[in-house]
């Protein structure tokens, strides 16, 4: 297979970035977007140029590192999966393929599509937790979990921090992000105690990073490589509403 | 050198009771005086650092990632273990005890193992208190699966995610530390040196990734929590980033290198399908509960479609050959039993290599929404990279290089020699023997990084509440900071014709053939020859693009590379050292009846290598393994 690649390029924070055109050959079926990058650099550096930056670790949909929007679509075309799970067998050979990093004001680019996203760190840093030190939890199976609830927490627990959400949204907004993990938590028995806070803590933390409000578009959900849903966002809201109803938690 | 492992005196079940209520103590008021540096935030470095900062000191965490979430735990898929016996099939701490010595050959510790099952009922604890949602039964309690290895059901999971439910709840600890200011974590930063002062570990050298600066960091210890090197192989199933680096250079400092040999190759990987393919991706050993492995009786049969074969022309080998752990035997003698029928030439795709493991069996009795609800995203995974539906057709499966047993020295403390450096995790050789059971590498970064080493480091910083927090102008950090400058111009001045990735490729070639699932003398001093030429030809020949002051993958990677190629011959000495078969080491020279042939009359220690400069024979150590309460007997899963 061939293509045409118009990536991002971007020195760094400063540089104002452009795009350039690479033509690539070479390109097999099986490849997976990222290996198709990898053969691109390569090739770049073989010409002694300076190969395309990206974030990427596991490669296998988990880590949540890998981060580019292809053709206007964060993680590209292909419905609940991350940019180093696409295949080029999703392509059609021939096609241009256009590569930008997220772009959103909380994650500032640090090289070509690699961005900084320490501010989804920030938010769990926030309250994304249940305060219990090490060597101080009670015997596991003392307080059971209804399997279901136990399920739906997972789901909302399956978030990979990929930032998706936030590329995809107008407003740049992480409401798909924080929900999940206030649902995580708050479906849990576990996430009682600090519930309140948590939700009142963490919003704070989402609007003080520079995301944007959530006006309900779905963008998020319908990019999001993990399947999470944008119900968990209207359960976030009512965990609000009735947090900042209910608590003594300055807001 | 005499090596002591520091094991305490007593009886096994109350060694580590004994020591913690004996050992020394820092106070809260000291603690507040004392830094310690965490590299790395996986499971073990996370939760050591999160424990740590809770504890009252004042620690440092690094990792290479943009965020300690990412750490390469989270990509572990199938279970951790814990002696809960909730299932009440006769499981007990003695029970994972043995059947974690036994699973790695014995070729550990009896101490630190048992020390590793008492932990791991607490760790289930600890980590269904933060909120990690583990998969539960109907009536609301926590369920179990089984893997390789044993015969009771003592696997807790959360769906095909563990480990990332796992590092998201070590995470989440760390997040509250980093929000209280008693941890201050440093993001996309490599360590590169460690520096020593009057013999002890007193900080690091740290590449900032974004601006390419060196940085230095003083601490009264250093924690290396750093992961394994399975990337020396090139592909693996480990994360891309996955690296040696850290831990071998405090190798070259001095720290000794324990059984680097001993490598684990894990039997069910999506197999290789082009010279482009970057990584391997494991299909969790979780499928073996459910999953039948097979090929053709038949050579001619290998390449039909498989429901064209019918049941009386199938090999379930394993079943065959072990009837009483059938699929779920040990991964070393499924990996090997997968080599065996594919080098007879049953292997069922063109290149030869891939077995078929088939879940119609499972699917008929359980049917198939049972199935789904049990490893849906593993067969959603496969498809999205097989494209092929593994409900209908089996799926097509080979060994792959996976888990490194081996790694830095530790006595029972998770010390180093190094006196205030500490390995714990994957970068430590501790616990697993010369073979890896399923859902213990978990168990065991946590137990490390929650339980132990918060208590063991203890030993050495209560001498030290009268140091003062370390100076990094000192002669030893300004050394190591312009020899680690020295090296990065070194790679970058080269400007050969060839890329890392093209050296990488080829020392990955040369460990998988030679020192990879079965190796011989004459292969490893072959391959010995093949490294040494390697690295001289790639500090003549590679290309590094860019510049030091940047955000320079490649030059990320050419440093890992360097240290792998170093690594890569220490490997091998270590494999043709070891004239015994154990574990994932197989040499063909030593075997019965096609099985490992251990030799523990003559191998029956630890090989603790100490660096003499590279290229030059390294001195080996041996701890000798004593047994007082197993008697180590030849393993048998028939
Ligand atoms: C695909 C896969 C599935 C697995 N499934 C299971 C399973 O089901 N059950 C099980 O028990 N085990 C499993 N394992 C094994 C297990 O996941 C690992 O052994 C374990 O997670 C290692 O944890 P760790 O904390 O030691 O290291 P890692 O998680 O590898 O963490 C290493 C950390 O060190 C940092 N680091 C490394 N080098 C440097 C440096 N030079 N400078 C700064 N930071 C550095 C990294 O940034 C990272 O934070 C699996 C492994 C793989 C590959
Ligand atoms: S909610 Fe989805 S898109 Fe957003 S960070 Fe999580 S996994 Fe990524
Ligand atoms: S590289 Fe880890 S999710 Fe894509």
């Amino acid at each position: 297979m061939k293509f045409t690649l118009k990536v991002w390029r971007q020195k760094n924070a400063k540089d104002t970035g452009q795009f350039e055109t690479y033509n690539i050959s070479e390109v097999e079926n099986e490849m997976s977007f990222l290996e198709m990058m990898d053969v691109l650099n390569q090739q770049l550096i073989k010409e002694k140029k300076d190969p395309v930056a990206f974030d990427h670790d596991c490669r296998e949909g988990i880590c949540g590192m890998c981060s580019m929007v292809i053709n206007g679509h964060p993680h590209g075309h292909q419905k609940a999966t991350t940019t180093c799970q696409l295949h080029m067998r999703s392509f059609k050979d021939g096609d241009t393929i256009v590569i930008e990093p997220w772009r959103a004001k909380a994650f500032p680019i640090l090289r070509d599509l690699a961005v900084d996203r320490s501010a989804l760190d920030n938010i769990i840093q926030a309250g994304g937790y249940v305060s219990v030190n090490t060597g101080s939890a009670p015997e596991a199976n003392a307080v059971p979990v209804p399997q279901d609830m136990a399920e739906k927490a997972m789901d909302a627990a399956e978030c990979i921090g990929c930032g998706a959400c936030v590329a995809a949204c107008k407003n740049s907004s992480a409401m798909l992000f924080l929900s999940a993990k206030v649902s995580h938590l708050a479906l849990l028995p576990q996430g009682q105690p600090e519930r309140k806070k948590r939700v009142i803590s963490m919003m704070k933390a989402h609007d003080e990073a520079g995301f944007g409000s959530c006006t309900n578009t779905g963008a998020c959900e319908a990019y999001c490589p993990k399947g999470i849903s944008i119900t968990n966002i209207a359960r976030l809201n009512r965990e609000f509403l009735s947090a900042a109803l209910t608590s003594e938690y300055e807001l | 050198m005499k090596l002591d492992s520091k094991i305490p005196a007593g009886r096994l079940e109350e060694k580590w009771e004994n020591y913690r209520s004996k050992c020394k103590l820092v106070s809260p008021a000291n603690k507040r005086r004392i830094d310690v540096i965490v590299v790395g935030s996986g499971l073990a470095g996370a939760s050591a650092a999160a424990t740590l900062g809770e504890l009252g000191y004042n620690v440092k965490c690094f990792c290479f990632q943009d965020s300690p979430r990412r750490a390469h735990s989270i990509a572990a898929q199938g279970g951790i273990n814990a002696a809960k016996n909730y299932q009440n099939d006769g499981d007990s701490i003695y029970r994972l005890f043995y059947d974690t010595l036994k699973g790695g050959d014995y070729r550990s510790r009896e101490a630190n193992v048992h020390r590793l099952a008492e932990a791991s009922v607490q760790i289930i604890d600890q980590c269904v208190a933060q909120g990690v949602p583990f998969a539960r039964e109907y009536g609301g309690l926590l369920a179990n699966r089984s893997f390789g290895g044993v015969q009771v059901s003592r696997t807790f999971y959360a769906r095909g995610q563990t480990g990332q439910q796992l590092l998201l709840g070590a995470y989440s600890a760390l997040s509250r530390q980093i929000a209280s200011g008693s941890v201050k974590m440093y993001n996309r930063h490599e360590m590169l040196d460690v520096v020593l002062i009057d013999g002890k570990a007193r900080g690091i050298i740290a590449r900032n990734l974004i601006t390419g600066e060196l940085e230095r960091h003083g601490a009264h210890a250093v924690v290396l929590a750093t992961g394994g090197y399975s990337n020396v192989f090139f592909l693996s199933t480990n994360a891309m980033g996955s690296n040696v680096t850290a831990a071998w250079k405090v190798h070259r400092k001095g720290a000794f290198f324990a059984n680097p040999c001993f490598t684990q190759i894990h039997p069910t990987c999506i197999p290789v399908t082009g010279g482009y393919q970057s990584k391997l991706t494991l299909m969790s050993e979780s499928l073996r509960n459910d999953g039948r492995v097979w090929v053709p009786k038949k050579k001619e049969d290998r390449l039909k479609p498989p429901h064209q074969i019918p049941e009386e022309d199938r090999d379930y080998y394993l079943e065959r050959m072990y009837p009483a752990f059938g699929n779920l035997v040990p991964r070393d003698i499924a990996s090997r039993a997968a080599k065996v029928v594919c080098d007879e030439g049953r292997g069922v795709v063109k290149s030869g290599y891939a077995v078929y493991l088939d879940f119609s069996d499972a699917i008929k009795r359980l049917g198939k929404s049972v199935i789904a609800s049990r490893y849906g995203n593993l067969f959603d995974m496969y498809q999205r990279i097989a494209d092929d539906n593994p409900y209908e057709t089996p799926m097509k499966i080979f060994p792959a290089v996976h888990y490194t047993m081996g790694g830095l020295w530790v006595d029972y403390d998770l010390s180093t020699n190094i006196p205030g450096l500490y390995a714990i995790g994957e970068a430590n050789f501790s616990d697993h023997g010369a073979n890896r059971l399923g859902a213990s590498a978990l168990m065991q970064g946590l137990a490390d990084g929650y339980f132990v080493l918060p208590v063991t480091i203890a030993q050495f910083l209560a001498d030290e509440i009268r140091t003062p927090p370390i100076n990094t102008e000192h002669e030893a950090f300004k050394e190591a900071e312009s020899q680690v400058g020295q090296q990065l111009d070194r790679l970058l001045n080269i400007k050969g014709n060839k890329s890392v990735d093209d050296y990488h490729m080829a020392l990955g070639k040369i460990m998988w053939d030679k020192c990879g699932m079965a190796r011989n003398k004459q292969g490893l001093i072959q391959a010995r020859k093949e490294i040494q030429a390697l690295r001289n030809e790639f500090w003549q020949n590679v290309y590094v693009p860019g510049t030091q002051n940047e955000f320079n993958p490649e030059l990320e990677k050419a440093g890992r590379v360097a240290d792998y190629l170093e690594l890569g011959e220490l490997m091998v000495i270590d494999a043709l050292n070891r004239e015994e078969s154990c574990g994932g080491h197989f040499r063909e020279e030593f075997t019965d009846n096609g099985e490992a042939l251990r030799d523990d009359e003559n191998f029956n220690f630890v090989s603790a290598w100490e660096f003499t400069g590279t290229g030059n024979d390294p001195i080996l150590n041996k701890e000798a393994l004593v047994y007082e309460n197993i008697k180590p007997s030849t393993r048998s899963y028939k």
